[in-house]
């Protein structure tokens, strides 16, 4: 009874905390000097046409390499509490067969999954998308490759080794940039090119297809780790 | 009473709404996999509530291209900043989805239970 009592205060309590979010919620007519600064030269500055590209790639950068660094100790530690060291080899072939039509259907989907993904991390300085995006993309296409062939090896050291080149490659470029630009992860040190077309942005494309393969390889870890708990007696 | 009816207050009391319901499944709840479904309620909430601040109104989305005309940007797209910080809070937010399962399918190996009545090894 007490229990609940407390339950009840706490949620009052903060609904009382957080409503006048919603009370004097009137939505914005225009914007903030710093977003119109964003919006009126991040053109010119960056040469993206995604200006949250523009933000997360360059103008907050930093963040988005913490940002990077918290997805890899993510996996990391989930692949520490999922060490698998009494596997069970015969376990694998009890395993339910998976139905053909899956089979089938992840022989045709995965590669098109894979390629999609592709797809939206290098064009993520013009259409909506980008790394992220698109490595949890590439993600999904492993969670399909897991569920048609549960027995599926992942190449450990290939994940790894991608992983690693590409975080060891989004930091030199930020490095390059105070060597030959304005100062760490500027996109400058490549020429902005045309606006709007795939090579321009300077060193945004590079910077985001090496996010979406670290990304993608990272998340198929987590997936891999959770997949191999399967066979654990 | 018109304000209420506004895409932006619509997508603010969702967010308020989830974030609401993410904190009552994560005190109420007594299964583990519910409290970890709790709190991806809560950050879904808080990424919604995080942009319609972002919104203004009748802009769309900040990529210029034919739709955006360039020099009159500042009037047309909304806030990109916060839809980036979003960005950010969803990929962290996975990731630490991610984690808190892998706590549970560890605690559940250990007990055999996923009820947190029966995890008392920090209780006095």
């Amino acid at each position: 009874m007490i229990k609940k009592g407390l339950i009840l205060l706490i949620l009052v309590g903060f609904v009382t905390i957080i409503s006048s979010l919603l009370i004097n919620f009137k939505g914005n007519e225009e914007l903030n000097p710093l977003a119109r600064h964003y919006a009126e030269h991040g053109a010119a500055e960056v040469g993206a046409a995604n200006l949250v590209t523009a933000v997360v790639v360059t103008y907050r950068g930093f963040d988005t390499l913490g940002e990077v660094t918290i997805l890899f100790l993510a996996a990391a530690i989930v692949g520490f509490f999922l060490k698998v060291n009494n596997r069970d080899n015969e376990r694998e072939a009890s395993l339910r067969k998976t139905s053909e039509i899956l089979i089938t259907a992840s022989t045709l989907l995965v590669p098109t999954i894979f390629m999609l993904g592709v797809y939206i991390f290098m064009n993520g300085h013009l259409t909506p998308g980008g790394g992220f995006q698109g490595g949890a993309v590439i993600a999904t296409g492993m969670v399909l490759m897991i569920m048609a062939k549960p027995n599926v090896k992942f190449n450990h050291k290939l994940l790894a080794f991608l992983e690693s080149v590409s975080g060891v490659g989004f930091v030199i470029i930020g490095v390059l940039g105070v060597l030959l630009a304005a100062g760490f992860l500027d996109n400058r040190i490549l020429p902005l090119g045309n606006f709007g077309t795939l090579i321009s942005a300077g060193a945004i494309p590079i910077i985001y297809v090496l996010i979406g393969l670290k990304v993608g390889s990272e998340l198929t870890n987590i997936l891999d780790s959770l997949k191999e708990t399967q066979n654990e007696k | 009473m018109t304000q209420f009816f506004t895409l932006e207050f619509i997508a603010m009391f969702t967010g308020f709404m989830l974030l609401v319901i993410g904190v009552w499944g994560m005190l109420t709840q007594k299964n583990l996999i519910k409290i970890v479904i709790g709190f991806s309620l809560f950050t879904t909430g808080l990424n919604i509530a995080i942009v319609s601040i972002a919104y203004i109104k009748n802009s769309t989305a900040p990529i210029l291209d034919k739709a955006v005309d360039m020099a009159n940007a500042g009037n047309l797209v909304a806030d990109p900043l916060p839809q980036a910080l979003v960005l950010t809070s969803i990929v962290i937010g996975l990731g630490v989805t991610a984690l808190m399962l892998t706590y549970v399918l560890r605690m559940y190996k250990e007990k055999k239970s996923l009820d947190i009545n029966s995890y008392t090894d920090l209780k006095w």
